[in-house]
């Protein structure tokens, strides 16, 4: 018998379930269970279950995030349900306006997720924090009402794909770069109900930023779950942090993996996935040798608005001014980010150059609260999906790629490549 | 739930995301019956407008990517269709789905066996679907009895519910 991935092992740890099997159901406790404005539409199937009660309020967060402060009515009552609900419930972790960031992104500053959990979240990038080495999982919002009702909830023990990445990074080239790499070789599909798990030379060093990165983008592969192993930097990281106890495990290294993947990123240039999939990925020099045009630029969202990628953006924008007719758009991921920003002189960086630097939310990532592209137009995006209409107009073109790359394309006006400056 | 579906089919073809099917302006609506209105209102204006109660809805692959919006579902589910069937779908929509007391069934290479307006029968637990416009048929691995039980119950709500009322304290 062959030993056991880390999905496995995290959901025996939830179950109690004596070496799950792929395939299999199994019900498990939840370690940690996050609702942003989606957790609203929690509340009526929550109510019609006959809860009384949360199951553990010290276990829910709350953290709104995608129209901050409010920037429609439709929100505002979404928030309002929310903030209602908490009070009623007596949920104290709640991050509102004032205290707020993208909702994984507070997940992971404030240590609400640990090594071993398993996590779930309203929103479909609940993976990010997989990179913590827990098993994180986006949910629809009646799930989330059972979750809150019950603390548990039922899975499919998934398959796991073993992604090996080794190779230096060059300069220029980022944990954006290599997630891009892997998604055009497992395409948009690839990994539909499986588990994700990194490992390799390059994925051991990675600094938990690149790490979410990553893990972030495992979405867009369909993953269910996409895992980095934990290590000593995920341990410092949660020192001081973690709201409660970890449980590192590790894959038994004779793990059965329905798919082995290496990936080389030594000499890999910068990527660019084009209009209209994340996994339509091509190296960067190619795009560029076609002078595409852009009419915005975002920095932003849980894939990239973290210090590294905006001190880095900033590091090629600096001293420069976004080209004309365009508009470059910059959202921290966190208050706290916002924060740094602000303490490190980098909010005028931007400003001075001409750029919007935002109040953390989702931002321009998503089509419905700021940022919005007209049909036609192009974007530049740190972001993580460009699927028609995803950012504004179902015609408007969105073409993701690092932070760097989308701060020198902004001052250019067209998709640069950043290597050439840094 | 029925354990045969009979009802008259929709086409639409593969990687139909959920920005498709209920578009990112729209998220702030909560009523399901306003959401329905807006269903793929660009991928396929005449769907929101003529489906009816019982309609089987047939894609390609990878139905209902990108985000977790149950607005997509809970839509489809509004409009009363009788099953989602697709050559496979995105993870969260297929949770989504069931939640809602909506069957989805997949059914590798579906999408060759039907075209809009044919008339689709499925059969649940035998794991049979047909097309009997055209007089075809084919099998699919049936769902399994904790998802039948889910949907028997007309979704998690209800299935919760019974149990929260049954279990002591
Ligand atoms: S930043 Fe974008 S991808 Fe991330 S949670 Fe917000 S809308 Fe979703």
């Amino acid at each position: 018998m062959s030993g056991q991935t880390l999905a496995e092992k995290i959901l025996e740890r939830a179950s109690g379930h004596a070496t799950p099997h792929p395939g299999e159901i199994v019900v498990g406790k939840v370690d940690l269970a996050m609702a942003h404005e989606q957790g609203a539409q929690a509340i009526a199937p929550f109510l019609q279950m006959g809860a009384t009660r949360v199951w553990d309020p010290e276990r829910v967060v709350i953290a709104i995030d995608h129209w901050v402060p409010a920037s429609t009515e439709g929100a505002a009552k979404l928030h309002h349900m929310l903030r209602v609900f908490a009070r009623d419930y007596k949920l104290p972790h709640f991050y509102d306006v004032g205290n707020h960031g993208i909702c994984h992104q507070v997940l992971a500053e404030d240590g609400w997720v640990v090594p071993g959990d398993l996590a779930v979240g309203t929103d479909s990038h609940t993976n990010m924090l997989g990179a913590m080495g827990a098993f994180a999982i986006g949910i629809g919002p009646t799930e989330y009402a059972a979750v809150l009702a019950t603390g548990k909830i039922w899975l499919k023990v998934p398959p796991s794909v073993r992604i090996s990445i080794d190779g230096q990074l060059g300069k220029g080239v980022y944990a954006k770069d290599v997630v891009l790499k892997v998604l055009s070789e497992i395409r948009t599909d690839g990994a539909r109900y499986k588990a994700i798990e990194f490992h390799g030379t390059t994925s051991a060093r990675l600094s938990m930023s690149e790490r979410f990165t990553i893990s972030n983008m495992t979405t867009e592969m369909g993953a269910k779950a996409g895992m980095f192993l934990p290590d000593g930097t995920t341990l410092e990281y949660l020192k001081g942090i973690a709201k409660h106890t970890s449980h590192p495990l590790e894959p038994d290294s004779d793990a059965h993996y329905e798919r082995e993947l290496h990936i080389d990123v030594e000499g890999m240039e910068p990527q660019v996935a084009c209009p209209h999939s994340p996994d339509n990925v091509r190296p960067i020099s190619d795009v560029v040798k076609e002078h595409v045009k852009i009419d915005q630029a975002f920095l932003g969202s849980c894939t990239n608005a973290r210090m590294d990628d905006i001190r880095e953006a900033a590091r090629v924008f600096k001293g420069n001014r976004v080209a004309p007719g365009v508009r470059f758009i910059v959202s921290p991921a966190s208050t706290k980010i916002y924060a740094k920003c602000l303490e490190e002189g980098l909010i005028e960086v931007f400003t001075e150059g001409g750029a919007v630097f935002t109040n953390s939310s989702c931002s321009a990532c998503f089509g419905g609260n700021m940022g919005i592209l007209a049909p036609e137009e192009v974007c530049a995006s740190s972001s993580n999906r460009n699927f028609p209409g995803r950012m504004g107009a179902s015609k408007a073109r969105v073409y993701l790629m690092s932070p760097a790359a989308v701060a020198l394309s902004a001052i250019r006006g067209e998709i640069s490549d950043p290597r050439e400056v840094l | 739930m029925k354990a045969i579906i009979t009802g008259k089919v929709w086409r639409v073809g593969d990687q139909v995301d959920t920005d498709q099917l209920i578009a990112g302006k729209y998220l702030t609506i909560i009523d399901p019956n306003e959401l329905r209105k807006h269903v793929m209102e660009d991928l396929l204006p005449e769907f929101s407008k003529q489906a009816q109660a019982g309609d089987i809805l047939i894609a390609g692959e990878n139905f209902g990517c990108g985000s977790s919006r149950e607005h997509a579902p809970a839509a489809l589910k509004a409009i009363g269709l009788g099953a989602v069937v697709a050559d496979s779908f995105a993870r969260i929509f297929f949770r989504n789905s069931i939640n809602l007391g909506l069957a989805a069934i997949e059914a590798p290479q579906v999408d060759k066996l039907f075209r809009t307006g044919d008339t689709a029968e499925i059969h649940l637990t035998e794991g049979v679907l047909r097309n009997l416009t055209l007089g075809k048929e084919q099998r699919f691995a049936p769902l399994p009895a904790h998802i039948l039980d889910i949907l028997d119950a007309g979704g998690l709500v209800e299935k919760v519910r019974r149990e929260l009322a049954s279990s002591p304290g």
